[in-house]
């Protein structure tokens, strides 16, 4: 029999228990925790409906390409022979907000998924500046609609392959394909994509300069500075999926569109990987703080309760740096839950280091609004950078290497003491800096007069060259779209000393 | 909020998604499973199987850097023992205490191998690919036996079960309407006109006028029926021959002291590798073991390959069991005959051109097709042994019979592939 008051009782679960526990979850999430959300939905999904929906990136329907088909394979690999587990939950950054709940999960994973999901993630992507900026959950979903049509006529008309040769050279520049610094234009997909259009026929009625010099069309000599062509043709450009869509002279109209969805679904997700520690901590911290709710209210009973701690804490588990599972990098859920912890016992219960370290929020007693002010005002670099408290250092360990390669060893240069504090929290704010993990890779020139050669410039950071094999690779696709030679020099930042030089020419057609 | 149940919508979503790279890495996934074969997994054939291919001709690239020179630092947990100033040796891999988010090694190629499992009919589809039965149509249409009924449209007699409604009602409906059947809905309303006039009295002529018409109407109505027996129509078949879908494959084997373990393993991979292709294209697939020394015996497929025997050869013994049990038990008419026979290559002098005589009198004329095999180890370099001195003049003149020789493992695929190579058509 159930007890009173209790949301379920035992591991099965059925469409009224979710309601309840839902509502439950809601209550405390909206009056007690003060979280703002898009509207819900939740959809109950089978094993592998999950690894269909892993494989488009979580979202709940993407247009055919064989990289999908590939991800699926893998996945469905490492699943089937028992490697890895499925996630509990996907959640869409959309509008309303979809969470994919596994069957499998039991009542009180269900619950969890929740509150972890529909509550904390979604609170994260209605008020993170990042997402508010970047993304425009509304729309999304109909954009995927759009593109999945589009591409699929484009198949019918002009033919599998070709659609592919395009779609593979686009997702080769994905990363490449964001506005980095748009910044303050929300990105309103549907909008956008009419104004967008339009824009491009005035373009392409007005732009010919690449045709001008055709021989024979024997017009005036260009007289261009670089500066005028560079001024004209918008460069230099970060985002070279928008300068081949725009300026590529050889394009079809249908394969600039492709490009264009390409490029929009990147810039989509462009704002998740910068913030992933602080959605993830935010969602745990979350979860686990309504769970705890839901049993001291006693709407849960002591079994489900300890099912919550054991699955929380496999969740913020940190392996050390010589685990096995271990290595390089933080477990986001690990380092994001211990920080918004933190932030809580330094609002209610701070010790003198904090009052030093963190003034302004030391004992304001406010941990609540404090972490919903964090949450929506900073990504994972400026969170750590700001909130890392010497408390959390301790608790995890940290120590920094210096890795010179002209020295034999590695150098421990700071550790978890007043002297290194800074030094660590600076270093790994700095590591959740995306420029670390995508090279500044520009265009920088077109040689008009000449052979339209593409000339492109990767600025360096200190020791860090591209891949060869794949930047050829990368280059071979840019040079596809582009139509003409293409040349990518690396050089160093600081001198601009030419350091490589790669050059790839467009497949015979 | 909204809570919706999602797992009865369609599944299979990304199987359009799956075939596609299957297309796209088709050689390279072909090339695995040949190598899947080779590696001995032959018992696994037509199962699920897992494969791994390159990850190359799935590589997705993009601009990523590694770190080559210079400096970094690196932020890790879990600190035990160090202090400020402490040096570590480089862990070996040589990538720094730590490697880096995108350390790739210096190719900058970090996948591994890819591995992912294939269906029954993916996996023999690549494996088989570019291979075909000789004659498989021409002696499918020879050996006719069974017969098939398929429609061959409409006639006009046949069995009830058989009657064909909406034909039949639209026959019916032309008759009626063609010997102009008074309808229902006529004839009331002449009922009703009738009654009507007969009840207010007047217009008497106009009324026996109306009671002659119904009488005729009713009368003609009687007279063509709603629906006759010329109007029905049945569904017509005819029977048709059906290719047999029958093969036997007659495995013989020489199983006298010469021939080693290794030299038996070979042979039974190449037996199991026709077994399974012959699958693909029958629907039932007998197998007939036979083993020799100088007698020949019938025997069960676990003898066959595990009992060892000891004796000297003759391979006519095995040919004419083959006769004997092809002539009990196959007729060839109803069976398509495969034979594939697995040798050293000796035989007794004497015996040879009895084999041959044998094989292109009796058996070559029955079967499909009869692959003789010679197994050899590598050690061994040996000239044309006597069974290949006698049988090569025969598949010179008699295509349904081909030879190879199999020393290694590694060349048996190599072997099934040229013997069973899709020929070009003149």
């Amino acid at each position: 029999m159930t007890e009173p008051g209790l949301l379920y009782d035992g591991t099965d679960w059925d469409f009224r228990t979710l309601q309840r526990s839902y509502d439950a979850i809601e209550r405390i999430a909206c009056e007690e925790l003060g979280l703002e959300v898009y509207p819900n939905r939740i959809e109950i999904i089978t094993s592998e409906q999950m690894l269909d929906v892993y494989t488009a990136h979580g979202m709940p329907l993407t247009y055919r390409h064989w990289s999908y088909g590939k991800r699926f394979l893998q996945h469905e690999s490492s699943y089937r022979r028992g490697y890895s587990s499925l996630a509990y939950e996907v959640v869409i950054n959309s509008n309303p907000c979809i969470s994919y709940l596994m069957e499998e999960n039991t009542a009180t994973m269900q619950a969890l998924v929740i509150a972890h999901a529909a509550f904390g993630h979604n609170h994260f992507f209605r008020n993170n500046h990042l997402f508010r900026q970047w993304t425009e959950a509304s729309a999304i979903l109909d954009y995927l609609e759009f593109a999945r049509g589009y591409v699929a006529a484009c198949e019918d008309q002009h033919g599998v392959a070709a659609v592919e040769r395009v779609l593979d050279a686009a997702h080769a520049l994905s990363r490449h394909g964001v506005h980095k610094h748009g910044g303050a234009r929300p990105l309103n997909l549907k909008l956008d994509q009419k104004r967008e259009r339009e824009r491009r026929d005035y373009d392409e009625l007005m732009f010919d300069d690449l045709w001008r010099t055709l021989p024979g069309a024997k017009a005036k000599q260009t007289t261009d500075t670089v500066a005028e062509r560079r001024r004209r043709l918008g460069l230099p450009e970060e985002n070279l999926l928008y300068f081949l869509e725009k300026v590529a002279p050889r394009l079809q109209s249908w394969q600039r569109e492709i490009i264009r969805i390409v490029r929009l679904i990147a810039q989509y997700f462009y704002p998740q990987p910068q913030a992933k520690l602080m959605n993830e901590g935010c969602a745990t911290w979350v979860h686990q703080r309504i769970m705890t709710r839901l049993h001291e209210t006693g709407q849960i009973n002591d079994a489900a309760f300890l099912e919550v701690l054991h699955s929380t804490s496999n969740v913020i588990m940190q392996p050390d740096f010589d685990h096995p599972a271990g290595g390089p990098g933080f477990n986001p859920y690990a380092l994001g839950y211990a920080m918004m912890s933190d932030i809580e016992r330094m609002c209610i219960d701070p010790t003198e280091e904090d009052r030093n370290w963190f003034p302004d929020i030391a004992g304001n007693g406010d941990p609540l609004g404090t972490l919903r002010h964090a949450w929506a005002n900073f990504r994972d670099e400026s969170f750590v950078l700001q909130y890392l408290s010497p408390a959390v250092i301790r608790r995890f360990k940290m120590f920094r290497l210096l890795d010179d390669t002209s020295e034999s060893t590695l150098l421990v240069d700071a550790i978890h003491d007043d002297a290194g504090y800074r030094a660590i929290r600076r270093s790994l704010a700095a590591s959740y800096d995306p420029a670390v993990h995508d090279p500044d890779v520009q265009v920088v020139d077109v040689d008009l007069a000449g052979d339209r050669r593409l000339m492109m410039q990767h600025r360096t950071r200190p020791g860090q060259l591209l891949a060869q094999r794949d930047a050829e690779a990368t280059l071979r696709h840019v040079a596809a779209l582009w139509g003409y030679e293409v040349r990518l020099q690396e050089v160093d930042s600081e001198t601009d000393a030419v350091l490589a030089t790669h050059t790839a020419s467009p497949p015979a057609a | 909020m909204e809570i919706i149940d999602r797992r009865r919508n369609p599944h299979g979503k990304n199987l359009e998604n799956r075939q596609r790279v299957l297309a796209r890495a088709r050689a390279a996934v072909a090339r695995a499973t040949r190598s899947a074969i080779d590696q001995g997994t032959l018992r696994e054939v037509g199962r699920d199987q897992a494969v791994t291919i390159p990850a190359d001709s799935l590589h997705e690239p993009s601009f990523h850097t590694v770190f080559t020179k210079g400096k970094r630092q690196v932020v890790l947990s879990g600190n035990k023992e160090f202090s400020t100033g402490d040096r570590l040796s480089r862990p070996p891999g040589g990538r720094g205490g730590s490697g880096s988010g995108d350390g790739q090694g210096s190719g900058g190629d970090g996948e591994d191998g890819f591995r992912f499992v294939l269906t029954r009919d993916e996996f023999l589809d690549l494996f088989f690919e570019d291979l075909e039965l000789p004659d498989l149509v021409k002696n499918q249409i020879v050996a006719t036996e069974t017969m098939a009924p398929i429609r061959s449209g409409i006639s006009t007699d046949g069995a009830p079960s058989q009657i064909d409604m909406a034909r039949s009602m639209r026959q019916s409906m032309a008759r009626r309407i063609g010997l102009r059947r008074p309808k229902a809905p006529e004839i009331e309303a002449l009922e009703a006109e009738i009654a009507a006039l007969a009840e207010s009295g007047d217009a008497p002529d106009r009324l026996l006028e109306l009671r002659a018409e119904l009488a005729s109407a009713l009368q003609r109505q009687r007279r063509v029926p709603w629906i006759d027996p010329v109007d029905l129509r049945y569904r017509r078949f005819t029977q048709v021959p059906k290719p047999s879908a029958r093969a036997v494959m007659f495995c013989l084997m020489d199983v006298s002291g010469s021939m080693s373990e290794q030299m038996k393993d070979l042979a039974k991979r190449f037996f199991l590798l026709l077994h399974v292709f012959l699958e693909r294209r029958y629907k039932h697939v007998d197998l007939v073991f036979i083993r020799h020394t100088e007698t020949a015996e019938e025997v069960d497929e676990e003898t066959f390959f595990s009992d060892p025997r000891t004796g000297g050869t003759v391979v006519s013994t095995a040919l004419a069991e083959f006769m004997r049990i092809q002539r009990a038990r196959y007729p060839q008419d109803s069976w398509n005959i495969y034979a594939a026979q697995a040798s050293d290559g000796d035989n007794s002098g004497s015996d040879t051109q009895k084999s041959v005589g044998m094989l292109e009198n009796d058996i070559l004329p029955l079967v499909q097709y009869f692959a003789y095999i010679e197994v050899g180890t590598m050690a061994v370099i040996r000239g044309e042994t006597e069974l290949w001195r006698g049988y090569h003049p025969l598949s010179q003149r008699n295509g349904r019979l081909a030879m190879s020789r199999v020393s290694d493992r590694r060349d048996i695929f190599s072997v099934f592939r040229q013997l069973f190579a899709r020929k070009v058509q003149a």
